[in-house]
């Protein structure tokens, strides 16, 4: 048997309460190892307290070919932001 | 229809990353390949000059710190191979180069550990170099390679400190410690600065990196910078760099400093350096030596597969 050991990515919570980002990739035969091995690659100075693996063959992710005709619809929407709206300066705390 | 190379160069033109799925000419991925996965297998065999002295440190803080740096150098060389990984080669066809000797990786790794001063020289000189190097590739064109890089220099740092502090409780030691400091400067100072590679005018793939934004800073400017450095810095340790042509230009506004020896240079990068095949051979031994290994864990993970299937 010679087989690579499957890909996986790593995502990491740095601190309580913040999303967990992602960090890297590694190599590992199951999740477990995965999520071993993540702690030493990828918190070897307290960077995380969680840790997520997921084995990369399952992340779909979208074409960049397509960026452009995928977000063209939120392109002309301005008004999806606050500072659309024009308002006197004496309003206070809006 | 655009130009996918028109696209390609506009971004890298406008300091916009190219990332894996992004179109990319065969040979800037070949380029990434060659320099991302020589990088890495420099990480993995620059482990072993220095885990030859993790058992022998002095004390055991040296030996925690040491211990903590050929750790990161482990973890080095794997955030490059997993970044060289999204330009589709794997892992194992990585390996495979370096084993074959097909792959290159830093010739600075093919110089002997003799003393425990050399722990300090290689974090001074040899580290120092390396950051001099990486700095500039955290901006690199290729997003995953400058990741990783970014990740790589934040730690490094402490890498070239540890090495310094070593050098300077020697150079204030006895007289022995003096001169063994002393001798791993002399030993260590010319490869380390040829560590940034042949002179400009004989880099062939220079021009075309710096295009592509692959490198920013070529051979010779990062060479000089680092000798600036290092002049000043060798003498907080009241010891010398082994070059009689050392002396600043007031001209230039650098040092000038005397001729590198490019022919032993060539020599160890073709294979016969003191130490190269014991390298090779180490590194080879390690990986059939942990096949089993490997080969367990990927069947212990099968059988919990299919057990974990049955009971469902």
């Amino acid at each position: 048997m010679n087989k690579e050991w499957p890909l996986w990515e790593i995502f990491i919570r740095s601190k309580n309460g913040l999303d967990h980002k992602h960090a890297g990739s590694l190599h590992a035969a199951d999740a477990q190892m995965a999520i071993e091995n993540a702690r030493d690659v990828y918190t070897r100075r307290m960077e995380g307290v969680s840790i997520w693996v997921v084995e990369s063959k399952y992340i779909h992710a979208s074409n960049p070919d397509e960026a452009s005709s995928l977000y063209d619809p939120a392109n002309d929407k301005p008004y999806r932001h606050p500072t659309f709206y024009e308002l006197p300066d004496e309003l206070k705390n809006m | 229809m655009l130009d996918p190379e028109k696209i390609f160069l506009d971004k890298v033109y406008e300091e916009i990353k190219i990332e894996p799925k992004d179109w990319m000419p065969d040979q800037y991925r070949k380029t990434l390949i060659r320099q991302i996965s020589q990088h890495a297998h420099s990480e993995i065999v620059g482990m072993l000059p220095e885990a030859n002295w993790i058992t022998r440190a002095p004390t055991l803080r040296r030996k925690a710190t040491l211990i903590a740096k050929v750790q990161d150098e482990a973890g080095h060389g794997l955030y490059l191979y997993s970044a060289a990984e999204t330009l589709n080669i794997t892992r194992d066809e990585m390996l495979d180069q370096l084993h074959s000797g097909k792959a290159k990786y830093s010739s600075i790794f093919n110089y002997p550990t003799l003393t425990w001063a050399d722990m300090g020289a290689i974090g001074w000189l040899v580290d120092g170099a390396a950051i001099m190097n990486q700095v500039p590739l955290c901006r690199c064109s290729y997003g995953p390679y400058a990741r990783a890089m970014i990740r790589i220099c934040k730690e490094e740092s402490f890498h070239q400190r540890q090495g310094f502090e070593i050098l300077l409780t020697l150079s204030k030691g006895t007289e022995a410690q003096r001169k063994m400091a002393q001798d791993a400067i002399d030993r260590w100072w010319w490869p380390s600065i040829m560590m940034f590679g042949p002179n400009d005018d004989a880099s062939p793939h220079s021009a075309q990196s710096m295009a592509w934004k692959i490198k920013r800073f070529s051979n010779d400017e990062l060479r000089q910078k680092f000798i600036d450095m290092c002049a000043e810095q060798v003498k907080i340790l009241r010891l010398t760099l082994p070059d009689e042509k050392l002396k600043w230009n007031e001209k230039r506004n650098h040092f000038d400093f005397g001729e590198i020896n490019w022919k032993e240079f060539w020599n160890v990068v073709n294979g016969n350096g003191p130490c190269n095949k014991e390298r090779l051979a180490a590194r080879t031994k390690a990986h059939k030596d942990g096949a089993w290994v490997r080969e367990a864990a990927a069947a212990h993970a099968e059988k919990r597969k299919s057990r974990a299937q049955k009971a469902a």
